[in-house]
């Protein structure tokens, strides 16, 4: 469950950003292979919010596919869990998506 | 007439500030103008900060520190206290429970300095407790710090310590498909020690099929079969920790 501590860490870096004004919307970039459930996330962030400036915040969450890149052939490859192989029989991948965990924006009311 | 909005209230009655608009009084309207704040920022970005101070720590002290993975029971605290006994490698220990100093008391007798960290309902180590528990533990310039994570093949995965390089502990009494049950546990580690090979035997573990599915996830990682009860295949181990810490 360290969605638990995700979930603090994006209540505090809002809470600095928004300089302690109430905050209506968070949103968070989630990779596909960053090992974190949107789901558990949500429910973590409803709980840990509770009375700081991101009670009752919508936490918008947009999921970014994983993408990799073939270091054999340079094809593209498309990343459901985290590891895989291209379609040339390469597996040597360089990810360039779908690990992201980051803050984008936030409405301040 | 307020004329940021142009509402029938009078403008003392509620507040205009950087561009946000929200009323006060009991006005017979609601509207809202959120203010849009770009933050771009990882979340996971101070522990990464605190992680990077942490190496760079270690660093100055040419000190190896080794952040050991597994699931519970996979046998890391009796693999460490051999280690100790016999590989000849000054070392201390950080050792990471959620709760009890056990693993650090069995560390301790085994004639070597430790330091326990309970995380209490946290499910890992992260960079900040680390960051506290180096200087009580003031390892030698030279020697090796072995980091005992909260055993758990989830959560230590994302979060980076300072450590050189992860160390996955798995062991023949799982599953032999943990790797792809658990994969950013197996792709984040620089090596793989399957114990207990000793147990073999006894249970219905294909190494074969284990090495396959270490394979599919990270392709190029080494895997070493050890016992550390009766010693099979420590001195590869001991000849891994050499080549990286001369």
């Amino acid at each position: 469950m360290h969605e638990l501590g995700i979930a603090q860490q994006v209540i505090e870096i809002a809470s600095e950003r928004s300089n302690g004004a109430a905050i209506s919307r968070i949103v968070l970039e989630v990779g596909r292979l960053a090992a974190v459930l949107p789901d558990a996330l949500r429910f973590c962030f409803d709980a840990a919010s509770e009375g700081t400036p991101a009670a009752g915040a919508e936490l918008q969450i947009i999921e970014v596919p994983g993408v990799a890149r073939c270091r054999q052939c340079g094809g593209r490859v498309e990343l459901e869990r985290p590891y895989g192989r291209c379609a040339c029989g390469g597996d040597d991948l360089e990810w360039l998506s779908g690990e992201e965990l980051r803050i984008k924006e936030l409405e301040v009311i | 007439m307020c004329a940021t909005c142009g509402c029938g209230g009078e403008p003392q009655d509620h507040e205009h500030d950087h561009g946000e608009h929200h009323h006060h009084q009991d006005h017979d309207h609601h509207h809202h103008h959120h203010r849009v704040v770009r933050v771009e920022e990882d979340v996971l970005a101070k522990n990464s900060r605190i992680a990077e101070r942490n190496r760079g720590w270690l660093a100055a002290r040419r000190v190896l520190a080794l952040n050991l993975v597994s699931s519970p029971g996979a046998g890391k605290t009796s693999l460490l206290e051999r280690t100790l006994r016999e590989s000849g490698f000054p070392a201390t220990v950080i050792e990471g429970d959620q709760a009890t100093e056990r693993d650090a008391d069995r560390i301790r007798a085994a004639g070597v300095r430790a330091v326990q960290v309970n995380t209490g309902t946290g499910c890992h180590l992260d960079a900040e407790m680390v960051a506290r528990a180096l200087p009580e533990l003031d390892p030698n310039p030279g020697s090796v710090v072995f980091i005992e994570n909260v055993g758990n093949l989830v959560c230590p995965a994302l979060f980076d310590l300072g450590e050189r390089a992860k160390v996955l502990v798995a062991s023949v009494t799982e599953g032999d498909d943990k790797p792809l049950k658990y994969p950013h546990m197996f792709r984040a580690a620089r090596l793989v020690l399957l114990n207990k090979v000793d147990l073999l035997p006894h249970v219905r573990f294909d190494p074969a099929r284990f090495l396959a599915s270490v394979r599919e996830v990270n392709p190029r990682v080494p895997v070493l079969h050890v016992s550390a009860e009766h010693g099979e295949g420590l001195a590869a181990w001991y000849g891994w920790l050499r080549d990286l810490h001369p």
